[in-house]
């Protein structure tokens, strides 16, 4: 059976599948992919189930090869530049790689994670009930480490009758969009003044370089307490909006600690929380505060258009040209 | 239920729900937290993926797809934590060697709290404690009953990493580190058990709301112990 080798790998590439469950009471952090959308959309164009397993990278650049056959995979995510035998791709298709072909990511104009899957998923060891890899505790994926160059991933069976064409993704949920980030309050907004929380959706807040798999921060507005900074520790759940004694904003992602000690002053969207994490430092974003049953509402479209994938599928040009691609207006990761 | 107060429900997000019984460390919060656990465990009520009890709260993870947090709140306010039957807690022994090389900070504690170091050693070993949560990284243990006379503030800078196994002390809470890291914390003594493996059941030192206390061993036990564990002390 055939499989997939790592060529080259910049640091943050990892083996990611929808996250680990039960294990939150003991410690265990549930990592999982950073943009679910993105995750699940590869997944859609490749017929694999929403729990198999990808591969997630960042900006630090990959490549990849398929060996004893040929295998389909799909990528998306993030306006990343991929190239086959260095010629361009689409920002999100899905290609049937040959044998001595290489498929390569870099960087492109925006975005911060991008996924490669492929059809029948990476069936690396499940530790834990979950493939996902956290690197912090070293648990799941290859030996609980990033992917490095020579790595080799076994792939699971997979039909992958009726992928003969490759094609191109056209996926406009994944677009970067400048529409604010929407937030729902709680568990802790009591812990701030009201001018606090007014300023929080009222100001320009700019990634910072303390960005990880772990939580983003950010700088803008101070944001005051009116309790204090310490509370008796509790549970903490994706995108949750930490405010510590620095009265900076942290969202903790996939990555997050199971529990923690300071206030939540709110919680990014599910549809959000995408369009955040592939925000690079620097960027600049607002935050709307927004209803749950707007947050379920968002949530379902987002379900909605990723359930589309299969039926935005285009045949993909044999040669894409740089003209080609600022034509086609790549995705700009640029979140106002 | 009479003359508790009632929880508060607080949303996080729209895929989790805090059921929150107080703000304080305290014994009988944790207990309803637990007995709430274990309600929500028992009624399997549709679309909830997990539940994490920490000191105070329960938070409840659940899939957005499947229920909401007003279909949940109404579920659990049905639900009576108090009539299901409580898991009787278990008390486990956990081995500590509090000699050099083993207790990195004991002098520095000492001094700072005005005790010898034998008096923190007999009132850390003498104590009942009872698990609270974990968090943190896999196994990392909170626990409850340190002695008033052991509340070390925490440092204003942490210190150099501490290893696995390490039992620490501050802010009137003791703890015990599953990981090497840094801490604000003092590391006044090590126990050789593994604190955390995925192939034992529980993959912890105890569930929450099981006793811990501590057994004073040497230097040459701890080595022997360590050497028993076929991984070592935890990563």
């Amino acid at each position: 059976m055939a499989w997939l080798r790592i060529l080259s790998a910049g640091p943050g590439a990892t083996i990611q599948d929808a996250g680990r469950t039960g294990y939150l009471r003991y410690g265990v952090t549930s990592a999982g992919p950073m943009d679910w959308a993105a995750f699940q959309t590869v997944a859609r164009a490749l017929g694999n189930s929403s729990r198999a397993a990808a591969i997630e990278l960042s900006v630090g650049g990959f490549s990849l090869c398929a060996e004893e056959g040929a295998l389909v995979v799909a990528f998306a995510g993030g306006g990343f530049d991929w190239r086959r035998d260095g010629r361009p791709l689409p920002p999100a298709g899905r290609l049937t790689l040959r044998p001595g072909e290489v498929l390569s990511a870099r960087a492109g104009r925006g975005g911060a994670w991008t996924y490669i899957g492929v059809a029948g998923g990476v069936d690396t060891p499940i530790e834990m009930g979950s493939r996902s890899t956290h690197v912090r505790s070293g648990i799941g994926g290859l030996d609980g480490r990033m992917l490095r160059a020579g790595d080799i991933l076994p792939v699971g069976p997979g039909a992958t009758a009726g992928f003969a064409t490759d094609a191109e993704i056209d996926a406009p949920w994944l677009g970067g969009g400048r529409d604010p980030i929407r937030v729902v309050l709680g568990p802790q907004d009591d812990y701030f003044t009201s001018a606090a929380l007014a300023g929080f959706f009222d100001a320009d807040f700019t990634l910072t370089q303390a960005a990880d798999r772990m939580a983003y921060r950010f700088e803008g507005a101070a944001i005051a307490h009116a309790r204090g900074h310490d509370i008796v520790s509790d549970g903490v759940a994706l995108g949750a909006i930490q405010i510590a004694g620095d009265q900076a904003p942290l969202v903790l992602m996939a990555d997050r600690q199971p529990t923690g000690g300071y206030p939540k002053l709110g919680h990014v969207i599910l549809a959000d929380i995408g369009r955040l994490a592939q925000m690079r430092p620097g960027e600049v974003c607002r935050f709307r505060r927004a209803s749950l049953d707007e947050a379920r509402a968002a949530l379902r479209e987002m379900d909605q258009a990723i359930a589309t994938t299969t039926a935005r599928l285009r045949p993909l040009r044999r040669e894409m040209t740089s003209a080609w691609l600022l034509a086609n207006n790549l995705i700009d990761g640029v979140v106002k | 239920m009479t003359g508790e107060t009632a929880p508060r429900y607080l949303p996080a997000g729209e895929a989790a729900l805090v059921v929150e019984f107080g703000e304080r460390i305290d014994e009988v919060i944790n207990d309803r937290v637990l007995a709430l656990d274990q309600a929500v465990a028992a009624a399997q009520l549709g679309g909830v993926v997990e539940t994490v009890p920490t000191y105070r709260s329960l938070m409840i993870h659940f899939d957005p797809r499947r229920t909401s947090t007003s279909a949940l709140i109404e579920a659990v306010r049905a639900l009576n934590p108090a009539s299901a039957p409580r898991k009787p807690p278990l008390h486990r022994v956990i081995p500590v060697c509090y000699d050099p090389p083993f207790a990195e900070d004991l002098g520095e504690a000492a001094s700072i709290l005005g005790l010898t170091q034998q008096n923190i050693v007999a009132l850390h070993s003498g104590a009942l404690y009872r698990v609270y949560m974990y968090g943190f990284a896999p196994g990392f243990t909170f626990l409850g009953g340190l002695p008033d006379a052991l509340a070390i503030p925490r440092r204003a800078t942490p210190r150099p990493p501490v290893p696995p196994g390490s039992l620490l002390i501050a802010g009137g809470q003791a703890l015990i580190a599953s990981i090497s890291m840094p801490t604000g914390w003092y590391q006044i003594g090590r126990t050789p058990a593994r604190v955390f493996d995925q192939s034992r059941e529980p993959m912890v030192l105890a569930d929450i709301g099981d006793t811990i206390s501590f057994e004073r061993i040497d230097a040459a036990d701890f080595a022997e112990l360590s050497a028993e564990a076929p991984n070592g002390v935890g990563r």
